[in-house]
């Protein structure tokens, strides 16, 4: 899944989507993924990647990763969803 | 030295208020041209505008009378003011005076005054009465309406229409009504203040998304900056926006100035529906007083207004910035009784 393209988003973790005039406010967790995502990284890279860096089991975080999506379908912030 | 063109406007909707009128922000983007060194007449109706005291802005207002006393006698005051002032453009900014102004062109450009006004056809092809034609027209989606003229056919609007419904006036205001009750009380208060009839829209739920635009009359569109409102009023006016970067906004926008060869400023009122469809509510055949946006995004619409109204070339705009806000405030401010005095007695400040 990837990011719509022209989504702003900042280092402070500011995301703006110029499309509808939304802004969002990430915390640092959120902010990484967001940049893995406009890498293109997978969802299998991603989760890699958190539970490496966090001191958290892959079932448990992707739980949350999959809120996280779900939320930024829900706003209608990924690409795959136009 | 001062290389710049002088140049004497007349500018009507000098209403900063709560409900604004386009002429201050219209006077502010002229006052920043390059190429003009502007001179502002105001031309006031209520001697509480609060433009006629912004004397940075408005080097002198004249009282005009009111659209409803008659086309000629506003017309024939616009003249009788250009004697003194030598009037080079007018820019009307009231829905209201508009046609006394299109039907005058001649008249007005006669006596050296310049206009940049929708054609009278199209003026009344886009009016909120009928709407739903010109959706059918121009290939645009609209909301179904109806206008209607007493609480029978009011009573009527069940067999058409779903509540919640939009109640809107000829000019001004727009209510959401759900049920005959709401909608009676909404039916009386907008036409005792507007007149009949009264316009029921079908509610569309969803965002309400706006474009300033400027069309060249020959169906180009030499500028357009959509907008969202982030700040809404009490009287659904914009007290903070924002610029947005939407491909669909601008292309519905220059299929319309396209289509119906607009000339003027305007402002598109569109909902994108939950389902992310455009519907057009509205065409505004004015500048909109948010206009200021615009400028601050990069495109000074007004000061090409009045060039396309000189008979200048003007090249189209290509860009404009995303994301730009604006955020409109209060402000109090000092005059004296003579100032206000002067206006009363005199009709001139």
């Amino acid at each position: 899944m990837k990011l719509k393209r022209n989504i702003a988003v900042s280092e402070s973790g500011f995301l703006f989507d110029p499309t509808n005039g939304e802004s969002y406010s990430l915390n640092e967790q959120g902010l990484e993924i967001l940049n893995l995502l406009k890498k293109s990284k997978s969802d299998n890279e991603i989760t890699s990647y958190m539970t490496e860096t966090y001191d958290i089991p892959a079932d448990e975080f992707e739980k949350y990763y999959l809120d996280f999506m779900g939320l930024l379908r829900q706003f209608k912030l990924l690409e795959d969803e136009q | 030295m001062n290389s710049k063109r002088k140049l004497t406007v007349a500018v009507t909707g000098l209403n900063n208020t709560d409900n604004p009128g386009p002429g201050i922000p219209v006077i502010r983007a002229l006052r920043e041209s390059e190429e003009f060194d502007v001179r502002i007449i105001g031309m006031a109706y209520e001697n509480l505008e609060p433009g006629i005291y912004m004397h940075n802005l408005v080097d002198k207002t004249y009282r005009v009378p009111y659209p409803s006393e008659g086309s000629d006698v506003l017309v024939n005051r616009i003249l009788e003011i250009s004697k003194n002032e030598k009037l080079d453009v007018l820019i009307p900014n009231f829905d209201a005076e508009l046609r006394a102004f299109m039907k005058s062109r001649e008249t007005l450009a006669k006596a050296g005054i310049h206009t940049f006004l929708p054609e009278l056809e199209i003026f009344e092809e886009r009016s909120k009465n009928n709407l739903p034609e010109f959706g059918k027209k121009y290939d645009v989606k609209v909301p179904a309406g109806k206008p209607v003229t007493n609480l029978d056919e009011l009573r009527d609007i069940k067999e058409d229409f779903d509540y919640p419904v939009v109640l809107k006036g000829k000019f001004y205001d727009a209510y959401i009504a759900s049920n005959f009750d709401q909608a009676s009380m909404y039916f009386h208060k907008i036409s005792a203040k507007w007149g009949l009839p009264v316009i029921i829209q079908e509610y569309i739920r969803g965002t309400e998304v706006n474009v300033v635009a400027l069309g060249d009359g020959y169906g180009n569109t030499i500028g357009a900056v959509p907008m969202r409102k982030l700040y809404i009023t009490d009287k659904g006016k914009a007290w903070a926006g924002i610029t947005l970067d939407d491909d669909r906004m601008l292309d519905l926008t220059h299929r319309i100035i396209k289509s119906t060869r607009w000339r003027g400023g305007m402002e598109l009122e569109l909902i994108r529906s939950d389902d992310d469809e455009f519907y057009l509510i509205e065409i505004n055949p004015r500048i909109p007083a948010w206009v200021y946006l615009a400028v601050g995004a990069g495109q000074n619409l007004p000061e090409a207004m009045v060039k396309l109204a000189l008979g200048m070339n003007v090249k189209p705009f290509t860009d404009y910035k995303k994301g730009i806000i604006f955020v409109r405030y209060s402000f109090d401010l000092i005059t004296d009784i003579n100032e206000f005095e002067k206006l009363s007695i005199s009709g001139i400040l």
